[in-house]
């Protein structure tokens, strides 16, 4: 019988995965196993990493050296393995409150650093494990469980903090755009310095349900991509017309000295 | 890593009590350092970005308290003897990476220079906060050393209890000792012992990470040599999966729990003084050790047989010490720097034995021998 091809990467007494039916993270986990199968990443020496909440389970079902547990502290986690032993590569699988709420001062000063680890940001716009809170990235008048009469708060935009940060490579797709996904995992684990992919995913559960009025994946996806820009055509576009749009593109590919903690002249 | 170039500074020297810390940590092997500003515990760190570099080892400073202690959890997975030092305020964030490092049996040793809320002034005030500031189960190790020759020997120690038991363990130092300046010999590093943390014997292929007998922790590789484990703060089973088995949750946390209480022996230390023959004894740990061993020369000059058990160990409690020592006394003075806190703890392992009043002090400044005389002569009435 053929198995599939990334079934050897996953940790088998974990499964089966705890996230709901239709959820973009676990199709997160699928970009990144594709992308490190194609990089030909040693899993001996990979170190993922998950905070709290729902992106933050990848780890667990990842077949590799894993840290789980924490809310917001990953990066944290990260710097000190790749201190001690930079030789290692370090996957960070955060939510969106992980990096931007909870954890945003250790992502402001691992960009600053240039600390040498992949960062994905699974961006669900909400609280999806806690029951649907509003984030730091739910769009204004959106509901939420929190927001019941409509988000009043501004958004964060993770990958402009990260570039003003000092983030070397930085980009966002979505789960809509399964191939350009991919692709920027593969640029950000070649890449040698802080890499942020930040991926749009549906929340059907909560998202979906509270903001959208729709449970259903396919309609959440369909919400993502209409609601969605390259790059490339919202140059063309005034700043007001891109409010609440998700600009799509690999924005910041630059070399800076990664960062390798104290030394002696 | 670099290889370590071993720059013992062995002699007598006339040292601040937080460089000896420093030169304490360094002869136990420590080569990675993460802290975040805090007075009064930067010299430990400034002393540290001076020494650690050219011992081979990292020195890292934090943009927080909490990335300095899970940076410790991250280099320490990886094979590192990590250390932090903060004081009382920053204390309070990591206590987040302490219970992390309960659950996760990661070795990291935490010193907490306790001081006054937001000022510098001489306290015991944390006494609690440290067996108890963490959230969920756990049993602690705290040493309370009592000067400069202390701080130094208990940190040795504090690394090798966390490596033995895989546990964070905590130096409890003070404004007093910290900032003072007194004698320290530093022994040649081969009369100094060191532990290191045990490694599987078994290959990754069979290796269980967290099977253990049910006072003992599990050998722990380190990131990198293939074992592919995941640590989570959540309760997990022997093979480190999220478990939610009520089962599963009681046996872990009776596991790392027990591997503390059950090595009671091996763990808990205190120094008798004059207390062979006394009829009221003066308990006090960490600083007010040094006034009450004064008060009670000056009691016994006076013809009172007074003695003092000092704990080197303030957590787990000394119990069976107490315990000994209540049968013997007619009555324990409680002596420390704060509102009373400890003395609620020598209360509930003495009380029906023996009569134990508190003898506190709560100004930001240490007890004089006359004090605590006065005390114990009142006492004696």
């Amino acid at each position: 019988m053929k198995t599939h091809p990334l079934w050897k990467y996953l940790r088998k007494d974990a499964l089966p995965h705890f996230f709901c039916p239709g959820c973009g993270a676990a199709q997160v986990m699928n970009f990144f196993l594709q992308a490190a199968d194609e990089c030909g990443l040693d899993f001996d020496q990979l170190v993922a990493i998950g905070g709290v909440g729902c992106a933050a389970r990848i780890p667990v079902y990842l077949n590799v050296e894993a840290l789980h547990g924490v809310h917001g502290r990953t990066l944290a986690w990260a710097t000190g393995i790749k201190l001690y032993k930079p030789e290692l590569t370090v996957v960070v699988f955060a939510g969106d409150g992980d990096a931007c709420a909870i954890g945003g001062n250790h992502l402001i000063h691992a960009c600053r650093r240039n600390l040498n680890v992949v960062m994905i940001v699974v961006n669900n716009l909400t609280f999806g494990m806690t029951g649907g809170q509003a984030a730091p990235t739910t769009p204004k008048t959106m509901k939420s469980a929190t927001t019941p009469y409509g988000n009043i708060e501004a958004p964060f935009d993770v990958c402009r903090l990260a570039q003003a940060a000092g983030a070397t490579y930085v980009a966002r797709w979505t789960t809509a755009r399964p191939k350009r996904a991919k692709n920027a995992l593969k640029d950000a684990l070649n890449h040698k310095g802080f890499s942020l992919v930040e991926i749009i995913t549906q929340c059907p559960t909560h998202f979906g349900r509270t903001a959208l009025s729709t449970g259903n994946p396919v309609d959440g996806l369909d919400w993502i991509q209409s609601h969605s820009i390259t790059q490339k055509r919202a140059r063309k576009l005034p700043p007001h017309q891109l409010e609440s749009t998700f600009v799509l593109g690999n924005f910041v590919n630059e070399k800076r000295p990664v960062f390798i903690g104290s030394s002696v002249v | 890593m670099t290889p370590r170039r071993g720059n013992h500074q062995t002699g007598i020297h006339f040292m601040l009590g937080n460089h000896a810390v420093v030169e304490g940590a360094l002869a136990a092997g420590c080569d990675f350092f993460a802290g975040y500003p805090i007075t009064p515990a930067n010299e430990i760190s400034q002393h540290m970005a001076q020494r650690m570099p050219r011992e081979g080892g990292v020195f890292f400073q934090g943009e927080d308290e909490l990335c300095s202690i899970f940076a410790l959890s991250g280099a320490s997975l990886c094979g590192a003897k990590a250390m932090t030092a903060t004081a009382s305020a920053g204390f309070n964030y990591m206590q987040e990476g302490i219970g992390y490092a309960v659950a996760a049996e990661i070795p990291m040793v935490i010193v907490n220079v306790m001081r006054c809320r937001g000022e510098n002034y001489a306290t015991q005030s944390d006494v609690m906060q440290f067996r108890w500031g963490a959230s969920g189960d756990h049993a602690h190790i705290v040493l309370a050393p009592s000067s400069v020759q202390e701080l130094f020997d208990y940190t040795i120690r504090a690394f090798n209890l966390a490596e033995k038991y895989r546990t964070p363990v905590m130096v409890m130092s003070e404004t007093t000792i910290a900032l003072m300046r007194e004698k320290l010999v530093i022994p040649p590093p081969d009369r100094i012992e060191t532990v290191t943390r045990k490694k599987p014997a078994d290959p990754p292929s069979v290796f269980v990470p967290f099977k253990a007998a049910e006072d003992t922790a599990p050998p722990l590789p380190a990131f990198g040599e293939g074992y592919r484990i995941l640590h989570s703060l959540n309760p997990h089973d022997e093979n480190g999966a999220i478990a939610w088995s009520p089962d599963v949750f009681e046996s872990l946390y009776r596991r790392i729990t027990h591997k503390i209480t059950a090595h009671y022996d091996a763990i808990v230390r205190t120094a008798d003084f004059y207390l062979d023959d006394a009829d009221i004894a003066l308990v006090a740990y960490g600083s007010e050790a040094r006034p009450a061993r004064q008060a009670v020369r000056m009691a016994r000059e006076k013809g009172i047989k007074a003695g003092v058990l000092k704990l080197d160990t303030v957590w787990p409690v000394p119990e069976k010490q107490l315990a000994d020592l209540s049968r013997q006394v007619d009555c324990i003075l409680a002596v420390e720097m704060n509102t009373g806190k400890y003395v609620n703890e020598i209360r509930r392992v003495c009380t029906g034995n023996c009569a134990v009043y508190p003898v506190t002090k709560n100004r930001g400044e240490i007890h004089t021998t006359a004090e605590i005389f006065r005390a114990v002569a009142e006492a004696k009435k």
